[in-house]
């Protein structure tokens, strides 16, 4: 037991490095980050590469802060976790609490989804887009949302199957239809699911990158990730202290959010993997 | 109506959602990518039908085979050391070990880093001059080419190890995109480890009866128990590794440098259509990997029904 604890105190500071080393060059002075060897611990703890690296990014964009990337990211999630959350749910009450003929038939259908690589349907979904004059606005990065996806379909078609049945016989005995069994029964009582699929989709928005990349034109309405790029690229002299700070920006918001939510996270990812 | 009637169509309603978005955003562009892979296509204009061009233009494009073979070896070295490290961390992460809460999250963390993030990251920490993984690794060379000269200098003269030139050397960018794929295969690790919770205790109990060791307790009861896992995480591990984009477009640009080593496939894919405007050919290319996906899946499949073992089944 005392190796196995240290080998795991080892590789956790290998694994846990990287991101130590981020948030040290972020509050470094830009020519601490250039010494040979590198210093451990910063001379003088430098926060303000924090407000700097919110203006310090608009001045290559023509002034568009990286506060405005985080508000369009933050609008795209909202947008996006609503849409999947209630269509997914509908979607799935459809499959697993209403019995109709062709149901499994149907519902392999969903499943076989799955298995397109986004890829080949990237162009198409482009000239889609752009018949309908959509390029350039956020509707491509958060209508589709809302018609729900395999993925999260199946995630919630197998905890709502685990809700005994006798709840929505107990209902329809007292005149409920499946709209009301759905919004008064199902729906809270799938609370701990649906907060797993809300996780996971912000999660895909607001590390999206493709996305952005494909459908955004205007500097104004990037997002985090194509906005720290844009940071990165457009730097030649890179101030490294700065695009750490502008990465743990980008970064932070996610691991609060882990930590705040672990549990569901780890029962998600072990759902999709084991009975996926 | 039928009560039966009245169900079905409530149920429609309830699925609506589904329905509607199938018919968009899957029939109509599986549809329209099969029918453009056959054209020649830019978007601006519309479409003419050029029969199999797109495809035989592609065999003979040097790129396209380019990105394919870097795409492979990419997925040839991630795939066995991500399988390895990731089985081998979800069994450390299985003992009884006091903080093991702390640790898992620890492994897990890098995971969550948006790839964006950890490619500027990355990019930081591999930097050949001033990057700190080159600072450290310097001081450590040199004592091993002090140690290796007094060894084998007599045989082969004064040995001078540097490290290497992780983004401008174009046998180095592969192994460096490799050790981020694994330094972030968290999500694969924690699958990994919820495997391992779920073979019964019995089967290891009955094993030291028999007086297994450590490794043998592995070799018959975990990993066999454990394949239908392997399997998934090797299957995802592929359809992910086909598609890698984001992490070696924003560390080494469009254009996959140095000497396009790290031009993969679905890079080019995006090049062809969105800077070439060559929107046929991108989606024959689309198909093709499609293709690639299936025939490697189903291969996997096949090949692991003699060694997969499925309780209850």
């Amino acid at each position: 037991m005392v190796l196995a604890t240290g080998v795991l105190l080892a590789l956790s500071a290998l694994f846990l490095f990287p991101l130590v080393w981020m948030v040290d060059t972020s509050i470094k002075p830009i020519t601490e980050t250039m010494r040979i060897p590198p210093t451990w611990i910063p001379s003088h703890w430098l926060w303000s590469d924090y407000p700097q690296a919110f203006t310090y990014g608009s001045k290559s964009l023509g002034y568009i802060p990286f506060l405005v990337y985080g508000r369009n990211t933050l609008v795209l999630c909202i947008l996006t976790v609503a849409g999947t959350v209630i269509s997914n749910a509908l979607v799935a009450y459809g499959f697993s609490r209403i019995d109709w003929r062709g149901r499994d038939k149907v519902f392999a259908v969903v499943l076989g989804t799955m298995m397109v690589p986004f890829p080949v349907l990237m162009v198409p979904m482009y000239g889609l887009f752009r018949n309908m004059g959509w390029i350039g606005t956020f509707r491509p990065l958060w209508v589709p949302a809302w018609f729900a996806g395999a993925f999260n379909i199946f995630l919630l078609r197998q905890f709502f199957r685990t809700i005994p049945f006798e709840l929505s016989e107990a209902a329809r005995i007292d005149g409920c239809s499946h709209w009301q069994i759905f919004r008064l029964i199902i729906a809270p009582l799938a609370r701990p699911a649906l907060a797993v699929v809300a996780l996971f989709q912000f999660l895909a928005t607001w590390n999206d990158f493709l996305g952005p990349l494909i459908y955004l034109l205007n500097q104004k309405t990037f997002t985090l990730s194509l906005g720290l790029q844009v940071f990165q690229s457009q730097n030649g002299g890179t101030p490294w202290n700065l695009l750490m700070a502008a990465s743990t920006i980008v970064i932070a918001p996610i691991i609060i959010l882990f930590f705040f939510t672990q549990r569901q996270f780890i029962e998600g990812i072990a759902i999709t993997g084991l009975k996926g | 109506m039928t009560a039966k009637r009245r169900e079905f169509w409530t149920a429609m309603a309830f699925v609506s959602p589904w329905i509607i978005g199938f018919l968009i955003f899957m029939v109509y562009p599986l549809s329209a990518s099969i029918y453009y892979s056959f054209c020649d296509y830019s978007v601006l204009r519309s479409p003419i039908w050029i029969g199999f061009q797109n495809y035989t233009d592609l065999v003979r494009d040097n790129l396209f085979w380019t990105s394919l073979e870097n795409t492979f070896i990419f997925a040839m070295l991630a795939l066995p050391l991500g399988t390895f490290v990731c089985l081998s961390l979800a069994m450390l992460l299985n003992m009884k070990v006091r903080f093991m809460s702390v640790y898992r999250t620890i492994f897990f963390l890098p995971s969550l880093v948006p790839t964006v993030a950890m490619a500027v990251l990355w990019l930081w920490i591999l930097n050949g001059d001033l990057g700190v993984l080159n600072q450290a690794l310097r001081p450590i060379l040199s004592v091993v080419s002090i140690v290796l000269t007094h060894l084998l200098g007599p045989i082969l003269g004064p040995i001078r190890l540097k490290p290497p030139n992780w983004l401008s050397d174009p046998g180095w960018t592969k192994p460096a995109l490799v050790l981020l794929s694994v330094w972030s295969g968290g999500n694969t690790m924690v699958i990994y480890l919820a495997g391992l919770q779920d073979v019964p205790r019995q089967l290891y109990e009955a094993a030291d009866l028999d007086g297994a060791g450590w490794w043998a307790r592995t070799l018959h009861v975990t990993l066999p128990m454990l394949s239908p896992v392997i399997l998934f995480n090797v299957i995802m591990g592929i359809i992910g590794s086909l598609q890698v984009f984001t992490l070696p477009y924003i560390m080494f640009g469009s254009g996959g440098a140095p000497a396009n080593s790290t031009y993969f496939y679905v890079m080019y894919l995006f090049d062809n259509a969105f800077i070439y405007h060559k929107m046929g050919l991108a989606c024959a290319m689309g198909w093709i990997m499609f293709v690639i996906i299936m025939v490697l899946t189903l291969a996997s499949l096949r090949a692991s029904r003699r060694h997969v073992h499925y309780s209850g089944g």
